[in-house]
């Protein structure tokens, strides 16, 4: 089959022969029909009919979607509709919690991320993670950083440590007091340290769970702009309450909503819609999206 | 015109009300309030004055009956039960350091390992880890001459059969202690905070890098803190010694596995105490200073210690 007649079968709707495991969703190309061009992404995370229960009372129902190489994928939504219980799924932290069980099937590159042959250390040094607070280590800058990478058997540690505040646009700041309390910097630099702490391992993805919420306006900026900076190299998957957030930054963007049962004692995540950011925000295909994004409803 | 001046005189005379009833509210504290107030509050000062009153009698007693005899020397001489003048405490006091030593070696590695077991591994939902937490708070509070039997049924004879030797002493008293540390321990592992943990396992470290890299370290304050005050307890038990083999007379200095026998600052007080005349009671009372200047200065550097380390989350 040559490349254009693989195309038209794609178009025509059927599979593509790619090669790979033949385990449920095996396509680790996507491809997206945008103004009339084919589009191929590579798929980093293919989530089907993922759901997450604690102590059996559902958090996150049926969740279906796929997260593109070196996009921003924005998760939005009301509070708790599920969105921080989702994104812990794909680095595999819901292990953490004993009562937390996660149903269905996330695929990394292919790979199912919850087989009984994963080990979820070895997934977290792919999938690295930024937290709401900033959570630096209660040492040195220098020594947050270098943490991850002497753990896996690094070399050139000075040089990572650099690369990293300068990737997470820090060195200028603190290069002069490498050795100084990771506590003595303020809020925003401490978020931009914890995600040069997570830069400095190599991951593949960085999930971060509303990484500005406990910041001020300017140092949110600072870390939008790191953003946009680091989807060149890395995929990116970020929680927020901030809407303007989402548009601003993201590529794609996944609208959850709160459902509650017949007898309004139990409530649950799902998610209605998911597309691209541009897309969600001007012309959403349902009806409880647009009036999310237009802030007729909280 | 009129009415304005009718407005003013009424709002006059309503704001007048309105601050005499403020200030009538404000001024008047019910006099049931100010009595129970003050006699609450003397009672809690009553309360400490009583708790200080014990210890303070305690010092002076010992202070005043001590005074004559108390001299430098008691720190170098031995003790002598012909020559009061001449009697010191030396080999008591090589004798609780090297008890005390002992413990620590015992009580740090097995305290924290099982204080982390117990905060990082144990299922708390499985009923025999509740059992054991629920246990190891009553053993802190078994009587001290238990652990002094539990020594000489399974240390000194039994099982381990070292005999009346000063390593299992040793031992008896770091049993005594071990559950005072693992709770202190205990208390300082939980004191880290799970963002912390959390983000060094989002970093991918396993749970065993985590705890050596992060929560220990943060935590060896706490614990330091706890292995000294239980030892300045150790230091201070004569009950148990008893029973395991201090109560040779000792006028050399005793040694770890010697089977000469050993001596401990408590159990030398206790034998100069029993003794009928005069200077053997004053020589008492100032091993009661001299083994409180230990255990004062071990609990000063305790406290240095915590400060100097002391983390601010």
């Amino acid at each position: 089959m040559t490349e254009e007649e693989r195309r038209q079968a794609e178009r025509a709707g059927a599979e593509p022969e790619t090669p790979g495991p033949e385990r449920g969703l095996a396509k680790p190309i996507a491809v997206r029909e945008e103004h009339g061009q084919i589009e191929h992404k590579d798929v980093v995370f293919s989530s089907k009919d993922v759901s997450v229960s604690y102590s059996g009372k559902a958090a996150v129902r049926e969740v279906t979607f796929d997260v593109y190489k070196n996009n921003i994928t924005a998760l939005i939504g009301p509070s708790g509709c599920g969105k921080s219980t989702l994104i812990r799924c794909f680095n595999r932290m819901n292990d953490l919690i004993p009562t937390a069980k996660v149903e269905g099937q996330i695929l990394y590159h292919g790979e199912d991320l919850y087989g009984p042959d994963v080990d979820p250390v070895q997934a977290r040094k792919l999938i690295g993670m930024v937290f709401q607070k900033p959570n630096p280590f209660p040492k040195s800058i220098y020594d947050n950083i270098a943490f991850g990478p002497k753990l896996l058997g690094m070399s050139d540690i000075d040089d990572r440590v650099k690369h990293a505040l300068e990737s997470a646009a820090l060195w200028d700041e603190v290069k002069d007091r490498l050795d100084e309390n990771a506590f003595g910097m303020s809020g925003g630099q401490q978020q931009r340290l914890c995600i040069a702490r997570c830069i400095a391992v190599d991951p593949d993805v960085i999930l971060m769970d509303e990484p500005c919420s406990a910041l001020d306006p300017i140092s949110t900026g600072k870390i939008e702009d790191l953003m946009l900076d680091l989807k060149e190299q890395y995929s990116i998957v970020i929680v927020t309450h901030n809407m303007q957030q989402a548009a601003r930054v993201s590529d794609m963007t996944a609208f959850l909503i709160v459902e509650l049962d017949s007898s309004e004692q139990n409530r649950w995540g799902r998610i209605v819609e998911y597309d691209d950011t541009e897309k969600i925000f001007t012309n959403p295909s349902d009806k409880r999206t647009e009036d999310y994004v237009s802030g007729k409803v909280g | 015109m009129e009415g304005g001046e009718l407005y003013t005189e009424r709002t006059r005379l309503a704001v007048a009300g309105a601050r005499a009833n403020v200030a009538a509210v404000l001024h008047n504290q019910p006099r049931r309030d100010v009595i129970l107030n003050t006699v609450f509050a003397g009672l809690l000062l009553l309360a400490i004055l009583v708790a200080l009153a014990g210890l303070v009698a305690l010092l002076a007693q010992a202070t005043v009956k001590g005074a004559p005899a108390f001299s430098g020397e008691l720190f170098t001489n031995v003790p002598s039960t012909i020559d009061p003048g001449k009697a010191g405490f030396r080999p008591a006091i090589i004798g609780s350091l090297e008890l005390i030593g002992g413990v620590m070696l015992f009580v740090v590695p097995v305290g924290v390992g099982a204080a982390i077991y117990l905060e990082e591994y144990a299922d708390r939902t499985k009923w025999w880890n509740r059992l054991i937490e629920v246990n190891i708070q009553n053993l802190a509070a078994v009587p001290s001459i238990i652990y002094g039997i539990l020594g000489l049924a399974f240390i000194v004879r039994g099982t381990l059969d070292l005999g009346f030797i000063l390593a299992a002493g040793s031992l008896t008293l770091a049993l005594l202690v071990l559950p005072v540390v693992i709770i202190a321990a205990r208390e300082a592992i939980r004191a880290v905070p799970a963002s912390i943990r959390e983000g060094s396992l989002a970093l991918g470290a396993t749970k065993w890098q985590t705890i050596r890299h992060h929560v220990l370290p943060a935590s060896i304050p706490g614990i330091a803190t706890g292995v000294i005050l239980a030892v300045s307890r150790a230091l201070g038990e004569a009950a148990p010694l008893l029973l395991v083999g201090a109560t040779v007379f000792v006028t050399f200095d005793p040694t770890p596995f010697s089977p000469d026998g050993y001596s401990a600052l408590p159990v030398q007080i206790y034998q100069f105490a029993v003794r009928p005349q005069e200077e053997f009671q004053a020589l008492a009372a100032a091993g009661i200073i001299v083994m409180l200047i230990v255990l004062l200065a071990m609990n000063s550097f305790a406290i240095w210690l915590r400060n100097r380390y002391e983390q601010r989350w």
